[in-house]
Protein backbone atom coordinates (compact mmCIF):
# COMPACT_ATOMS: atom_id res chain seq x y z
CA UNK A 1 0.00 0.00 0.00
CA UNK A 2 2.94 2.74 0.97
CA UNK A 3 4.18 1.71 -2.62
CA UNK A 4 1.28 2.15 -4.55
CA UNK A 5 1.26 5.88 -2.77
CA UNK A 6 4.43 6.50 -3.44
CA UNK A 7 3.77 5.67 -6.88
CA UNK A 8 0.83 8.14 -7.01
CA UNK A 9 2.71 11.27 -5.58
CA UNK A 10 5.16 10.51 -8.46
CA UNK A 11 5.33 14.08 -10.65
CA UNK A 12 4.23 12.99 -14.21
CA UNK A 13 5.52 14.53 -17.17
CA UNK A 14 3.60 13.09 -20.07
CA UNK A 15 1.86 16.18 -21.40
CA UNK A 16 3.71 14.97 -25.12
CA UNK A 17 3.07 18.29 -27.37
CA UNK A 18 5.66 20.00 -24.77
CA UNK A 19 7.91 17.08 -24.54
CA UNK A 20 11.01 18.23 -27.24
CA UNK A 21 13.28 15.24 -28.16
CA UNK A 22 16.47 16.70 -28.74
CA UNK A 23 18.02 16.57 -32.29
CA UNK A 24 20.20 12.85 -31.09
CA UNK A 25 16.78 11.44 -29.74
CA UNK A 26 15.16 12.84 -33.12
CA UNK A 27 17.99 10.74 -34.93
CA UNK A 28 17.40 7.76 -33.42
CA UNK A 29 13.78 6.99 -33.81
CA UNK A 30 14.19 7.79 -37.26
CA UNK A 31 17.21 5.33 -37.49
CA UNK A 32 14.36 2.83 -36.34
CA UNK A 33 11.22 4.02 -38.59
CA UNK A 34 13.85 4.12 -41.74
CA UNK A 35 15.27 0.44 -40.66
CA UNK A 36 11.55 -0.49 -40.02
CA UNK A 37 10.28 1.30 -43.62
CA UNK A 38 13.13 -0.02 -45.41
CA UNK A 39 12.13 -3.49 -44.33
CA UNK A 40 8.54 -3.68 -45.10
CA UNK A 41 9.79 -1.97 -48.47
CA UNK A 42 12.41 -5.31 -49.27
CA UNK A 43 9.93 -7.26 -51.48
CA UNK A 44 9.44 -4.14 -53.88
CA UNK A 45 13.12 -3.29 -54.04
CA UNK A 46 13.78 -6.63 -54.77
CA UNK A 47 10.62 -7.02 -57.16
CA UNK A 48 12.09 -3.81 -59.05
CA UNK A 49 16.15 -5.38 -58.98
CA UNK A 50 14.71 -8.46 -60.74
CA UNK A 51 12.83 -6.78 -63.39
CA UNK A 52 15.62 -4.38 -64.15
CA UNK A 53 18.15 -7.23 -64.77
CA UNK A 54 15.77 -10.15 -66.11
CA UNK A 55 15.54 -8.68 -69.66
CA UNK A 56 15.47 -5.89 -71.82
CA UNK A 57 11.67 -5.21 -71.62
CA UNK A 58 11.28 -6.08 -67.76
CA UNK A 59 14.03 -3.18 -67.42
CA UNK A 60 11.97 -1.15 -69.80
CA UNK A 61 9.05 -2.02 -67.44
CA UNK A 62 10.94 -0.94 -63.86
CA UNK A 63 11.65 2.37 -66.22
CA UNK A 64 8.70 3.20 -66.79
CA UNK A 65 7.30 1.86 -62.82
CA UNK A 66 10.26 4.00 -61.37
CA UNK A 67 9.40 7.08 -63.43
CA UNK A 68 6.05 7.34 -62.36
CA UNK A 69 5.70 10.74 -60.45
CA UNK A 70 3.74 9.18 -57.16
CA UNK A 71 6.84 5.99 -57.49
CA UNK A 72 9.23 9.03 -57.80
CA UNK A 73 8.39 10.40 -54.39
CA UNK A 74 8.48 7.29 -52.18
CA UNK A 75 12.36 6.13 -53.65
CA UNK A 76 13.25 9.54 -52.66
CA UNK A 77 12.02 8.73 -49.65
CA UNK A 78 13.54 5.39 -49.38
CA UNK A 79 17.06 7.06 -50.70
CA UNK A 80 16.55 9.19 -47.57
CA UNK A 81 15.94 6.35 -45.13
CA UNK A 82 19.21 4.61 -46.56
CA UNK A 83 21.24 7.64 -46.66
CA UNK A 84 19.94 8.17 -42.85
CA UNK A 85 20.38 4.79 -41.50
CA UNK A 86 24.00 4.68 -42.85
CA UNK A 87 25.25 8.01 -41.91
CA UNK A 88 23.47 7.52 -38.20
CA UNK A 89 25.31 4.44 -38.70
CA UNK A 90 27.89 4.82 -38.69
CA UNK A 91 27.43 7.58 -36.08
CA UNK A 92 26.40 4.88 -33.38
CA UNK A 93 29.41 2.86 -34.54
CA UNK A 94 32.16 5.64 -33.80
CA UNK A 95 29.72 6.14 -30.57
CA UNK A 96 30.41 2.33 -29.87
CA UNK A 97 34.64 3.42 -29.96
CA UNK A 98 33.92 6.08 -27.50
CA UNK A 99 34.26 8.29 -30.43
CA UNK A 100 32.06 11.56 -29.62
CA UNK A 101 30.65 10.80 -26.68
CA UNK A 102 30.65 13.95 -24.96
CA UNK A 103 27.14 15.83 -25.32
CA UNK A 104 28.20 18.58 -28.12
CA UNK A 105 30.35 16.81 -29.49
CA UNK A 106 27.26 14.13 -29.55
CA UNK A 107 24.87 16.47 -30.91
CA UNK A 108 27.54 18.19 -33.34
CA UNK A 109 27.50 14.91 -35.07
CA UNK A 110 24.12 14.46 -35.39
CA UNK A 111 23.67 17.79 -37.26
CA UNK A 112 26.00 16.78 -39.34
CA UNK A 113 24.18 12.91 -40.06
CA UNK A 114 21.20 14.94 -40.93
CA UNK A 115 22.79 17.67 -43.41
CA UNK A 116 24.74 14.91 -45.04
CA UNK A 117 22.06 12.52 -45.59
CA UNK A 118 19.89 14.74 -47.11
CA UNK A 119 22.41 16.48 -49.26
CA UNK A 120 23.10 12.96 -50.38
CA UNK A 121 19.59 12.21 -50.65
CA UNK A 122 18.68 14.68 -52.94
CA UNK A 123 22.27 14.40 -54.82
CA UNK A 124 21.17 10.89 -55.76
CA UNK A 125 17.57 11.46 -56.08
CA UNK A 126 18.22 14.14 -58.82
CA UNK A 127 21.07 12.03 -60.60
CA UNK A 128 18.57 8.96 -60.55
CA UNK A 129 15.11 9.99 -60.52
CA UNK A 130 15.35 13.14 -62.20
CA UNK B 1 18.88 -20.16 -12.43
CA UNK B 2 19.30 -17.28 -15.22
CA UNK B 3 15.72 -16.22 -16.07
CA UNK B 4 15.90 -16.37 -19.88
CA UNK B 5 12.85 -16.15 -21.85
CA UNK B 6 12.59 -18.24 -25.16
CA UNK B 7 12.08 -14.94 -27.01
CA UNK B 8 14.70 -12.92 -26.38
CA UNK B 9 18.03 -12.11 -27.60
CA UNK B 10 19.96 -14.34 -26.23
CA UNK B 11 21.83 -12.51 -24.54
CA UNK B 12 24.99 -12.93 -26.46
CA UNK B 13 27.25 -10.45 -27.94
CA UNK B 14 26.96 -12.79 -31.23
CA UNK B 15 23.98 -10.47 -32.59
CA UNK B 16 25.33 -7.25 -31.20
CA UNK B 17 28.50 -7.94 -32.94
CA UNK B 18 27.13 -9.63 -36.26
CA UNK B 19 24.73 -6.12 -36.19
CA UNK B 20 27.99 -4.41 -36.41
CA UNK B 21 30.04 -6.56 -38.88
CA UNK B 22 27.18 -6.59 -41.30
CA UNK B 23 26.58 -2.62 -41.19
CA UNK B 24 30.22 -2.38 -42.02
CA UNK B 25 29.76 -4.81 -45.38
CA UNK B 26 26.78 -2.50 -46.04
CA UNK B 27 28.84 0.80 -45.84
CA UNK B 28 31.83 -0.52 -47.63
CA UNK B 29 29.24 -2.03 -50.38
CA UNK B 30 27.21 1.24 -50.64
CA UNK B 31 30.74 3.47 -51.22
CA UNK B 32 31.87 0.75 -53.47
CA UNK B 33 28.13 0.71 -55.81
CA UNK B 34 28.24 4.28 -55.58
CA UNK B 35 31.78 4.59 -56.72
CA UNK B 36 31.03 2.14 -60.04
CA UNK B 37 27.35 3.40 -60.74
CA UNK B 38 28.86 6.86 -60.71
CA UNK B 39 31.66 5.68 -62.78
CA UNK B 40 29.52 3.34 -65.17
CA UNK B 41 26.52 5.92 -65.63
CA UNK B 42 24.77 3.12 -66.82
CA UNK B 43 21.94 4.76 -68.97
CA UNK B 44 21.12 1.58 -70.96
CA UNK B 45 19.89 -2.22 -69.89
CA UNK B 46 23.44 -3.83 -71.03
CA UNK B 47 25.17 -1.08 -68.90
CA UNK B 48 23.09 -1.88 -66.09
CA UNK B 49 23.23 -5.51 -66.50
CA UNK B 50 27.21 -5.39 -67.09
CA UNK B 51 27.70 -4.01 -63.58
CA UNK B 52 26.09 -7.16 -61.80
CA UNK B 53 27.73 -9.83 -64.73
CA UNK B 54 31.24 -8.74 -63.23
CA UNK B 55 32.37 -11.83 -60.60
CA UNK B 56 33.01 -9.20 -57.93
CA UNK B 57 30.16 -7.23 -57.81
CA UNK B 58 28.17 -10.15 -58.45
CA UNK B 59 30.35 -11.60 -55.21
CA UNK B 60 29.97 -8.03 -53.41
CA UNK B 61 26.14 -7.89 -53.91
CA UNK B 62 25.54 -11.27 -52.78
CA UNK B 63 27.58 -10.62 -49.28
CA UNK B 64 26.00 -6.89 -49.33
CA UNK B 65 22.22 -8.90 -49.59
CA UNK B 66 22.98 -11.59 -46.70
CA UNK B 67 24.53 -8.38 -44.50
CA UNK B 68 20.98 -6.74 -45.36
CA UNK B 69 19.15 -10.08 -44.52
CA UNK B 70 21.18 -10.94 -41.53
CA UNK B 71 21.25 -7.02 -40.10
CA UNK B 72 17.04 -6.61 -40.47
CA UNK B 73 16.75 -10.00 -38.67
CA UNK B 74 18.46 -8.38 -35.57
CA UNK B 75 16.87 -5.10 -36.17
CA UNK B 76 13.31 -5.75 -36.04
CA UNK B 77 13.81 -9.03 -33.61
CA UNK B 78 14.91 -5.90 -31.76
CA UNK B 79 11.59 -3.80 -32.55
CA UNK B 80 9.14 -7.03 -31.84
CA UNK B 81 10.74 -7.42 -28.35
CA UNK B 82 10.64 -3.36 -27.17
CA UNK B 83 6.85 -3.10 -28.80
CA UNK B 84 5.36 -6.29 -28.45
CA UNK B 85 4.73 -7.99 -24.93
CA UNK B 86 2.55 -11.39 -25.34
CA UNK B 87 5.35 -14.30 -25.85
CA UNK B 88 3.13 -16.17 -28.52
CA UNK B 89 2.42 -13.01 -30.65
CA UNK B 90 6.39 -11.89 -30.43
CA UNK B 91 7.38 -15.54 -31.12
CA UNK B 92 4.94 -15.36 -34.25
CA UNK B 93 6.69 -12.18 -35.70
CA UNK B 94 9.81 -13.65 -35.14
CA UNK B 95 9.38 -16.46 -37.23
CA UNK B 96 7.59 -14.64 -39.70
CA UNK B 97 10.54 -12.53 -39.98
CA UNK B 98 12.93 -14.81 -40.53
CA UNK B 99 10.58 -16.75 -42.98
CA UNK B 100 10.43 -13.96 -45.26
CA UNK B 101 14.29 -13.19 -44.87
CA UNK B 102 15.21 -16.47 -45.76
CA UNK B 103 12.66 -16.09 -48.29
CA UNK B 104 14.72 -13.03 -49.60
CA UNK B 105 17.54 -14.28 -49.64
CA UNK B 106 16.65 -17.67 -52.23
CA UNK B 107 15.07 -14.71 -54.41
CA UNK B 108 18.63 -12.98 -54.11
CA UNK B 109 20.64 -15.60 -55.17
CA UNK B 110 18.16 -16.27 -58.11
CA UNK B 111 18.30 -12.76 -59.60
CA UNK B 112 21.93 -12.57 -59.00
CA UNK B 113 22.77 -15.73 -61.06
CA UNK B 114 19.55 -16.39 -63.46
CA UNK B 115 19.90 -12.94 -65.21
Amino acid sequence: MAEMAIKKRRPKNLDLPTIRLPLPGILSILHRVSGAGLFLMLPVLLWLFQGSLASSETFAAVKGVVGHPVAKIVLLGLIWFYMHHFCAGIRYLLLDLHKGIELEAARLSSKIVFAVSIALTLIIGAKVLW
Amino acid sequence: MVNRILVGAHYGLKDWIIQRATAIIMAIYTVIFLVVAGAVAPDSFEAWRGIFANGFMKFATFLFFISVFYHAWIGVRDIWMDYIKPAGLRLLMMIVTVAVLVGYAGWAVQILWRM
